[in-house]
């Protein structure tokens, strides 16, 4: 079975800046990132003729294709469950990229969430099912929603603040090495984590990621195609999603067993269709909406045992030069919340040997999509 | 500012309307007699159609708890910090309840110091005066307060 393996590439990756505010519109941004992704990988607007994106953009792919100047489009799809849904759009790209559907796609995020409502104020939609089982106790938003979680991993492994401090710092850390980051100038101390706010306890302010506005957009294009553009190709090695058997939501909490998630799912199908493992990560992207969510990763995917995930934190494994090092832009913790979609375009850049935070000789890395909701994943390599 | 209430949709309703007469019941199917939650159409073990609404004892375990701060919705963020519980059922282990822990039925979110609260605590089912719709919550009694 051939498959998608290595079949397409990464030619193109743009984004706007990243601010608590933009004076721009999410479509006008959209418009940016897509127009430099392009100017990346020196393709013509008009040869673009896939478009996948979230369920929850809110640009939608006829404006956009009409501002960019798309020629016709013959591919288009939409992924849901929010930050699930990030690195499915690659995937979606790849396959209608590899079939034959279309020649050049494109995948984009677009998101004011910085200067714009929180989305979980919105409680007419936050209430049919399945809010009337969770919402009207207080459990609100998603900080709480995976602090319950947290707070449970704590007790059944002997996971710790200082362990969820571990990749904070880590994403700091990278962070305050990227001009772009909206944190590069803020360095995080051991002392400041542990006497901020509290936002759902055991999760305190730094457990959170940012409110932000921004965009960021990929092209995707068949290997053969990658091969003569202006970058080197960063190919899509392994792709998959993942669904759990029972899952529910963010509120995962009618399984058998709440803590392994859907990165387990995603995990084993992007296992299957690789030529290594684990242990030939170079460098990792994993999502980071809130710190439980890496050590619940870690075991997901593979990288250490089940319970193993917060240990594996311990002495500067995340860090450059660690053992993994994560989140190299500074992640949604520090560099910027798109929905993860800055993750992506950061695999690519250690891949392409360009990151602020380059681990030496990178070449390959792990993206993942947000943990504890439906979410997806990719293996790139150089 | 008032809480939210439940939207109760079809699938959830028996589940209200025994709550609010003051029943704890979880929805089992007919055909193989497993208990689900939350409430569907379908039994995920035998694809029954067929469900009964059986009760269960009332009592549970605290399978882990959250301690929610603002920003929140404004009827919330009044009685932050309170507890949101999950609660593992005594009699079907896998039926997990989100609920909060208070000192009586009709005590505020915010009546139990969270200190007092324990993963694996004895819990037992009370439910709170109706609400606007008429809807009563199930709320949650420390077994030793
Ligand atoms: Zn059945």
């Amino acid at each position: 079975m051939a498959g998608l393996k290595d079949a397409t590439a990464i030619a193109g990756i743009g984004r706007t800046a990243f601010a608590k505010q933009l004076p721009e519109s999410e479509r006008t941004l959209a418009c940016r990132a897509i127009v430099a992704a392009l100017d990346d990988a020196g393709i013509a607007a008009s040869e673009v003729d896939a478009f996948a994106s979230y369920t929850m953009e809110e640009t939608d792919e006829v404006e956009i294709a009409k501002a960019i100047g798309a020629g016709d489009v013959t591919f288009f799809s939409k992924v849901g469950y929010g930050g699930g849904g990030s690195c499915a759009t690659l995937a979606h790209l790849a396959a209608a990229v590899a079939t034959g559907q279309a020649s050049v796609g494109v995948a984009w995020r677009s998101r004011k969430r910085g200067s714009g409502p929180r989305p979980w104020r919105n409680t007419a939609v936050q209430l049919p099912t399945p809010g009337q089982w969770t919402r009207p106790f207080g459990l609100l938003r998603p900080a709480d929603e995976i602090g319950m979680l947290a707070r449970r991993y704590m007790h059944e492994y002997g996971a710790t603040r200082d362990h969820f401090f571990n990749v904070a710092l880590a994403c700091r850390n990278r962070a305050n090495q990227n001009p772009a980051a909206m944190m590069y100038d803020r360095p995080l101390t051991r002392d400041m984590y542990m006497t901020s706010r509290w936002i759902s306890e055991p999760l305190c302010l730094f457990d959170n990621c940012l409110e932000t506005d921004g965009a960021l957009a990929c092209v995707v294009v068949s290997a053969e195609r990658a091969r003569d553009c202006r970058q080197k190709p960063v190919y899509l090695h392994s792709v998959a999603q993942g669904l759990p058997a029972q899952h529910h939501g963010m509120v995962n909490y009618w399984n058998d067993d709440p803590l392994t998630g859907p990165a387990w799912t995603a995990a084993r199908q992007l296992w299957k269709t690789a030529d290594f493992g684990p242990d030939d990560v170079d460098v990792a992207q994993i999502y980071d909406a809130f710190t439980p969510l890496i050590p619940l990763s870690l075991e997901g995917y593979g990288f250490c045992g089940r319970g193993e995930g917060a240990a594996f934190t311990e002495g500067g494994a995340l860090e450059i030069g660690g053992r993994l090092p994560l989140n190299t832009a500074g992640g949604g913790l520090s560099e910027a919340y798109v929905h993860g979609f800055n993750l992506i375009t950061e695999g690519v850049r250690q891949l392409r040997g360009t990151s602020t935070a380059q681990v030496p000789s990178a070449s390959t890395c792990l993206v993942t999509a947000g943990e504890g909701v439906p979410t997806s994943a990719v293996l790139l390599r150089s | 500012m008032s809480l939210l209430s439940p939207v109760v949709d079809g699938d959830g309703a028996p589940f209200w309307e025994y709550a609010s007469r003051g029943e704890l019941r979880v929805q089992t199917c007919a055909d193989c007699a497993e208990p689900r939650f939350p409430p569907r159409p379908c039994c995920p073990y035998c694809q029954s159609f067929d469900s009964d609404w059986r009760p269960v004892s009332g009592r549970g375990r605290i399978w882990s708890y959250v301690v929610p701060h603002p920003p929140l919705l404004p009827g919330y963020a009044e009685l932050a910090p309170y507890n949101t519980v999950l609660v593992e059922l005594t009699d079907a282990p896998r039926i997990r309840l989100v609920g909060n822990v208070v000192t009586a039925a009709d005590a505020p979110l915010d009546s139990v110091d969270p200190a007092r609260l324990r993963i694996g605590a004895g819990v037992r089912v009370v439910f709170a005066p109706p609400d606007e719709q008429g809807l009563r919550l199930p709320r949650w009694l420390l077994e030793r307060p």
